[in-house]
């Protein structure tokens, strides 16, 4: 099950990103987080003892919520709006 | 021809906001940078896009105060330079590097003003890293600006107002909030009658709040400790003690806080001096009544400068406003500076009232199992802290950083600092003033390599 749930939004326009080679559906206002965690209960997992981590403070302070595009751009998810047609890699992807 | 640098407002909360308006009205073109996309700061933080709620629903009471904030801030465009979406992320002889769109720009300024904000300040637990625990500021944001909530089944823990407003707020939204738990004794809450003469509508409202969360059946603990969260890869459960018994609660989403902590990186790269605030248990910069720092041309307003809240902020903005203008041998309303010093002044024996019903726990710092992680960056644990500090007979935050890493991370320090702070105190049997501070490193925060850098100029320059 999904970490976050919508409560508002629920029908604002779709945009589509692919999370970790999956089709994804986010909504118009998501941020990059919200977008992973509508759909994902992990966002990424950490460096050194690969722990499932969902960001913190989603206030672009903890610095605990980096993912990757497929280019090699790291996002804040917490603090980037999601774009149509992002390609996002979490580690976990990865380390799955 | 160089044209005269303009004053630089970093942060465009309720304090950068006033301030920016204070700057403007006197006939100054001031450049507001900000990391959010659209002004607010966290308390009033504004939406990607616009949804089907109204003000009201997201603002509650302070709905009025968020849209004249905001509109106050659009009405000055074309009066200012506003770069959202822009972090400062250094200082150094009187310039500051600010990175926008991809380009790293230097900035000379004339009169700077720090309107930095909070964050909210923890003390680790078990289980604390677990998807599904948030800070209650990030439980806020993601219930406000995107909609959504941490959870189908929330728990709110820790201390000060905002954990009876967030949990508030859940609730009005529909969410189910299976328990508040409150690190401080029931009986701490009877200190907030002495706040009713200070800030009567405060103290009523947070009742309120409190009696309609009691009303709607969600259960209220009061002196929780011992704390764990519990789940494999995501929050199942949360664990608490209660004077002898031993509590479960089974929730998915849990919104963590223990009050707020200033974000001061800025101030000290500025060069501010430092003073050990033992309210807010923090080294804060220090300021005059008119929010001027120990650096000449430097203005410290709102919480960035010591945590006394959003009211409080516009004030403290304004006021800097002022007094930049003073300095500057420009008209500055000496009268409305008395009243609004009369205000903060007032605000400031209300924290502490505050801080009498709402205490921070540092006695659990000791108690933290060395298992638990303190550091989220580095993942270092309270035990591999403790062993640093015993194994080089550390007695300096900085030393403990070099040594055991702690701090060092991408947060640098935001999150553990404090934390790493308290256990060096308890390991040391000192003060946590007598351990020193985190020495602040530029880039306050990451920026991408691939930083574009441009040559040096104000605002106009850069367009």
């Amino acid at each position: 099950m999904p970490l976050l749930h919508r409560i508002a939004r629920k029908s604002h326009p779709v945009i589509a990103f692919i999370l970790d080679g999956e089709p994804c559906e986010g909504r118009a206002g998501d941020t990059v987080l919200t977008a992973i965690l509508n759909r994902s209960e992990v966002l990424r997992v950490s460096e050194f003892s690969a722990s499932p981590r969902a960001g913190f403070c989603q206030m672009g302070a903890c610095q605990d919520c980096w993912v990757r595009l497929e280019g090699g751009e790291r996002l804040r998810a917490c603090t980037t709006a999601l774009a149509a047609g992002m390609r996002i890699v979490t580690a976990k992807g990865r380390a799955a | 021809m160089t044209a005269p640098a303009q004053p630089l407002i970093v942060g465009a909360g309720p304090a950068g906001v006033r301030a920016a308006e204070t700057l403007v009205k006197a006939g100054l073109r001031p450049l507001v940078v900000d990391e959010a996309p659209a002004s607010g700061g966290q308390i009033y933080r504004q939406r990607l896009v616009a949804d089907e709620r109204s003000s009201t629903a997201l603002y509650g009471s302070e709905a009025s105060k968020a849209e004249t904030l905001h509109r106050d801030f659009a009405a000055l465009a074309g009066r200012l330079d506003y770069w959202p979406q822009a972090l400062l992320w250094n200082l150094r002889d009187g310039k500051a590097d600010v990175a926008v769109a991809g380009t790293s720009r230097k900035i000379a300024y004339d009169g700077l003003i720090l309107a930095t904000g909070a964050t909210d300040r923890i003390l680790p637990m078990p289980g604390w890293t677990l998807p599904g625990v948030f800070t209650l500021g990030g439980a806020q944001i993601a219930l406000k600006a995107q909609g959504c909530a941490i959870g189908s089944r929330v728990v709110f823990l820790g201390s000060g107002p905002l954990l009876y407003l967030v949990a508030w707020q859940y609730l009005k939204a529909g969410v189910d909030v299976a328990a508040v738990l409150d690190t401080a004794p029931f009986n701490a809450k009877f200190n907030l009658l002495r706040g009713l003469t200070l800030e009567p509508a405060v103290i009523l409202r947070g009742m309120r709040m409190t009696a309609e969360l009691r009303l709607r059946g969600v259960a209220l603990h009061y002196g929780v400790e011992d704390v764990r969260v519990e789940g494999d890869r995501r929050v199942e459960a949360i664990m608490w003690r209660q004077g002898s018994r031993s509590r479960t609660l089974s929730c998915d989403g849990i919104g963590y806080g223990l009050a707020l902590r200033s974000e001061t990186q800025l101030a000290d790269l500025a060069g501010c001096r430092f003073r050990f605030d033992q309210r807010d248990r923090a080294w804060l910069p220090e300021s005059d009544a008119g929010g001027r720092g120990s650096v000449p041309g430097v203005y410290l307003a709102g919480d960035g400068a010591a945590i006394a809240g959003a009211d409080a902020a516009e004030l403290a903005g304004e006021r800097a406003g002022l007094a930049l203008l003073e300095d500057r041998g420009l008209a500055h309303a000496p009268e409305r500076a008395v009243a609004i010093e009369r205000a903060l002044s007032r605000i400031g024996r209300f924290r502490n009232v505050l801080e009498s019903a709402f205490p921070f726990p540092a006695h659990w710092a000791k108690d933290i199992a060395d298992e638990t992680p303190v550091c989220r960056c580095e993942e270092i644990s309270a035990g591999e802290v403790r062993r640093a500090v015993g194994n080089f007979e550390i007695s300096e935050l900085n030393r403990l950083k070099a040594v055991s890493r702690i701090g060092m991370g991408r947060c640098q320090g935001r999150i553990c600092g404090s934390v790493a702070a308290e256990i060096l105190a308890g390991e040391t049997g000192r003060g946590i003033d007598a351990v020193g501070r985190l020495r602040s490193q530029a880039p306050v925060k990451p920026i991408p390599l691939a930083l574009t850098m441009a040559a040096t100029g104000g605002a106009e320059a850069a367009e």
